[in-house]
């Protein structure tokens, strides 16, 4: 209590709030206390990096306004601008006939060639070659079930929240996008399942899931849970940018029943089949590694791991981080997700890595379907 | 003559956070800009994101009264997003085409320098008032951000009297305060 009033006497100081005589008594009191005089100055400079701090945010707000208005009125562009119609038109007309013979030549071309690339390639491409590494748990050999049973009964009557006597279908990983419980993972892992059960340090969540493009492979989950208490920052941040062939990658997933880290890097900028959106990473993942995140050196996250492939090894897929955001977008044109925002910033740029993962897989979780 | 007096005018602008001003200046050197860091391996996102960094530069540099610009606002804000993005480049070790551009540029190092112990310094805040946790964040924000009176911020958060805001507002800045230090303390 002491301290709020002397707190509160140095604002009104510094302010300049008070009278004369205070005054004069205050700075008597600093002159002859150095812990005061010393906490004046602690104070006086903290109260100017907290005002600068509020200043910094509000012009990078208005920045951010400004930007959005200049894009508006179309005076500055922020992606490829469009070539205009006319134009085609206009070349379209100068160049029908010549352009018709060349398609027709080009179709023709063009049947010769998928008739070839027909016997070449490979029947159906889907499953056969891509093995999404969700783990089947009917799948998992008996006698790690039988372990997991025992675990299982032990923790039933401290945690557990699976639904009684109904089978699991899927297990894969997960990770926060938002402390207030924002899951993505992929969408293969959640398909199909009508509970879902997140876990983390034995703890089992309930969560619902509120947003699913089996397309991209990307399903948000929410967690839905008295139990569970919002993390206010998350470790690591969101890259924008792309990534250089090369570049160390690490994941973190629970391709058994606790979390395990894998280490590779980026192999190749395009995934399956010359897929743009997706990225190609050597490293080594089995089924359960599904959803996890993949993360550089700096802890930002890059993508989410998906699929490998069958054939080869340490060929592994996943989803370019690009695609997340853009989900974001998606889910946020429902107001009710609006309060949904993406961490920016790696708070563990710079640390060794056992650092890192300590702080990381405390947002890592095992996705459970039932 | 006019220029220079346009441009002063522009400076005096920016300082105020006057939109007219901020606009103006963001309209006539972004696309330059732009062009540099797609023509560099960047994003459009990268040149916003870079752009706007030299802004608050600029913005932070307009509220110095000591502060004169020697240089076109244009040529300024060239240069400093030209070292953040090859800076940033290099951070992230990726090969840099020798693409220098055709901008003049000044020298901006003791700028930079500067902008990163600001940024720093911005981190280091956010991150505190992140994880101080309602109602706390909100409480400090309405009284040291948004400048409202304690009578008002007590009425708004269902507070007795103003006494008892400012009460909890001093228990809140000790937190906050805490928080802040501890990050100082924690092996970078």
């Amino acid at each position: 209590m002491e301290d709020l009033v002397l707190l509160d006497a140095i604002e009104r100081y510094l302010n300049g709030g008070m009278s004369s005589e205070e005054k004069a008594f205050f700075e008597e009191m600093r002159r002859q206390n150095p812990e005061t005089d010393q906490m004046v100055v602690e104070q006086q400079m903290f109260l100017q990096q907290l005002n600068h701090y509020g200043e910094r945010r509000e012009a990078k707000h208005h920045l951010h306004q400004v930007h959005q208005h200049l894009l508006d009125t179309g005076d500055i562009q922020d992606s490829e601008p469009v070539v205009k119609g006319a134009v085609i038109f206009q070349l379209w007309e100068k160049h029908k006939r010549t352009i018709a013979v060349a398609a027709s030549i080009a179709g023709i071309t063009a049947l010769t060639i998928s008739g070839a690339l027909h016997l070449l390639s490979p029947k159906a491409v889907d499953n056969n070659y891509l093995q999404n590494l969700s783990r089947k748990v009917n799948e998992l050999d008996a006698k790690s079930k039988a372990t997991d049973k025992k675990v299982a009964t032990i923790i039933a009557t401290t945690v557990a929240k699976s639904p009684e006597g109904t089978q699991q279908l899927s297990a894969g990983s997960g990770f926060l996008l938002d402390g207030d419980g924002y899951i993505i993972t992929n969408s293969h892992v959640v398909n199909n399942a009508s509970t879902l059960v997140v876990v983390n340090k034995g703890k089992e969540f309930i969560a619902k899931k509120v947003y699913n493009d089996p397309a991209n492979d990307l399903a948000i989950l929410l967690i839905d849970d008295k139990d569970w208490k919002p993390i206010s920052a998350l470790p690591y941040g969101i890259r924008k940018g792309a990534v250089d062939l090369g570049e160390e990658i690490f994941t973190l997933g629970y391709p058994r029943n606790e979390v395990v880290y894998n280490r590779g890097y980026m192999s190749a900028s395009s995934g399956f089949n010359d897929d743009t959106l997706s990225i190609q990473i050597a490293i080594s993942a089995n089924p359960g590694n599904s959803g996890g995140p993949l993360l550089d050196r700096n802890g930002d996250i890059i993508g989410v791991l998906s699929t490998r492939d069958r054939e080869a090894n340490e060929v592994v897929f996943g989803t370019k981080s690009i695609n997340i955001s853009r989900a974001i977008i998606e889910l946020k044109k429902d107001t009710a997700f609006r309060n949904l925002n993406l961490p920016n910033y790696s708070s563990v740029r710079g640390m060794d890595r056992v650092q890192q993962i300590k702080k990381i897989q405390d947002c890592v979780f095992m996705v459970k379907g039932y | 003559m006019r220029a220079e007096h346009y441009e002063k005018d522009l400076l005096e602008g920016l300082a105020r956070n006057d939109d007219r001003a901020t606009s103006a200046i963001y309209k006539e050197n972004y696309s330059i800009v732009q062009a540099y860091i797609l023509q560099n391996n960047g994003t459009y996102d990268d040149a916003r994101d870079v752009f706007q960094e030299a802004m608050l530069v600029l913005y932070e540099k307009s509220k110095d009264p000591n502060f004169s610009l020697t240089c076109q606002i244009k040529t300024y804000l060239y240069s400093i997003c030209r070292r953040v993005w090859l800076k940033r480049l290099q951070q992230q070790h990726r090969f840099i085409s020798a693409n220098e551009g055709f901008e003049e540029t000044v020298a901006v190092e003791e700028e930079i320098e500067e902008k990163e112990k600001l940024d720093q310094d911005f981190v280091m805040m956010d991150t505190a008032m992140k994880s101080l946790g309602e109602p706390c964040k909100s409480l400090l924000e309405a009284y040291y951000i948004h400048k409202k009176h304690m009578v008002e911020i007590a009425d708004e958060f269902g507070y007795t009297n103003a006494d008892n805001a400012k009460n909890q507002k001093y228990k809140c800045l000790m937190r906050l305060k805490k928080l802040f230090f501890a990050q100082y303390k924690q092996p970078q």
